[in-house]
């Protein structure tokens, strides 16, 4: 496998998200796409008749949720395969450690303007929400988006906003949020998987090509520890040195402190602030480290109360 | 006799609590037109900021409060959270096409 290396996992900290382009194989692509299309949304006369043939012809496998994930696909080599596949299989690792377990999967699939048409389905892209329900916790679990197909802009690929990940919302809450600046939309060659934290917002595009765009989605769990499980080679003292703040060089910290405190072009002003701090805190539960601190965020509030060492007030 | 007026809603999400800060967001419900809206779409948003909006002819008609940040919670980030609603009123239009 190939693991994440730091400044990946910094990315990951910060943005909410890392994509692998293409790197599926091109006849493994070939393969799972023919499974997925061997059930045929077309010849339905609506989603939920879709559905229900998809799931008695096992599209997908059915697995309970909890399983150890190499138990999930002892006998589908296709799905094992690409979870095997060493950027998958490495990043998969780096985030969750050693022995995730499977939570679901589903396959989604966005219709073609005919289909969606006979469906009586709105010409709707998808709300912004957030996938499953509140949840605060550091420890997170991560959906692959798997795209056995190359997606382009007409065919309504994913759309997401980097760096939402840490707002604790509730689901479908945020349905109201139409566009936020900085918001992408997945376009991408046959075979790419993009990795998204737990927490972050998006939603399917609008499809107006003619060609159904499917859409292979599993979320995992960590079966045990998240601290520096990725390739940590690459972290060196000046990780962890404190520099100076506000009034510096530009480009002042290291590289991954760098990754760790870019901002989105969405945030708010004071919240923005907030945002950085919960990475750190972030990034504080994968090092192990409860010290650890970038741009004196956290060591600033964290200063011993006067209170504390007898003082009156 | 009836009114014939409908309602269009604008939602600008600002960078800050002041209506001349940068939209980081923004969402259109138009009671007056029959067209379907879209998430995601589009790329610019129609101001720059609140006060632009104000100074376009939309009726500011709801802000965000200052809310205090509850102990133990206080860096806790969840929705947008300098939310202003506009609205002003347009005649209905028919769906393009139609």
């Amino acid at each position: 496998m190939i693991k994440l290396n730091s400044q990946q996992m910094a990315k990951f900290v910060a943005e909410g998200y890392l994509r692998f382009d293409g790197v599926v194989p091109r006849a493994l692509n070939e393969q799972l796409l023919a499974r997925f299309q061997s059930v045929d949304p077309s010849h339905h006369g609506n989603l939920r008749d879709y559905y229900h043939e998809a799931v008695d012809q096992r599209v997908l496998p059915i697995g309970a949720s909890g399983l150890p994930l190499d138990q999930v696909f002892d006998d589908e080599p296709l799905f094992y395969a690409l979870l095997a596949v060493p950027e998958i299989e490495g990043a998969i690792c780096s985030l969750l450690g050693e022995a995730p377990r499977f939570d679901h999967h589903f396959l989604h699939v966005t219709l073609t303007p005919e289909t969606r048409t006979r469906m009586q389905l709105p010409a709707a892209a998808q709300h912004n929400h957030q996938d499953s329900t509140i949840d605060p916790e550091l420890a997170f679990d991560i959906q692959l988006f798997y795209f056995p197909q190359a997606v382009t802009e007409a065919m309504g690929g994913t759309r997401f906003l980097p760096g939402s990940h840490l707002r604790t919302v509730s689901e479908a809450a945020i349905a109201r949020y139409q566009n936020i600046v900085g918001q992408q939309h997945v376009v991408c060659p046959a075979g790419s998987v993009f990795i998204f934290h737990k927490g972050l917002w998006h939603g399917g595009g609008l499809n107006t090509s003619q060609m159904m765009r499917y859409l292979y989605k599993i979320r995992l769990a960590p079966g045990g520890s998240q601290v520096r499980q990725w390739d940590t080679s690459d972290l060196a003292p000046i990780d962890d040195r404190q520099g100076p703040t506000f009034w510096r060089e530009a480009g002042g910290g290291s590289v991954v402190q760098q990754i760790l405190m870019r901002p989105q072009p969405w945030f708010e002003y004071d919240v923005g602030r907030l945002e950085l701090i919960n990475r750190i805190k972030l990034w504080r539960y994968l090092l192990g480290d409860p010290a650890a601190d970038v741009d004196y965020w956290l060591t600033r509030l964290e200063r011993p109360q006067l209170i504390d060492r007898g003082a009156s007030l | 006799m009836e009114h014939q007026e409908r309602q269009q809603v604008l939602v600008l999400y600002l960078a800050s609590s002041a209506l001349d800060s940068p939209v980081i967001g923004w969402s259109i419900y138009d009671g007056s037109s029959m067209e379907t809206p879209q998430t995601g779409l589009e790329s610019e948003s129609p101001y720059v900021s609140g006060l632009a909006a104000l100074r376009d002819g939309w009726r500011l008609i709801q802000a965000s409060p200052l809310i205090s940040h509850p102990v133990g919670q206080e860096f806790r980030t969840d929705y947008l959270k300098y939310e202003f609603f506009f609205e002003r009123w347009s005649t209905p239009r028919a769906r393009s096409g139609s």
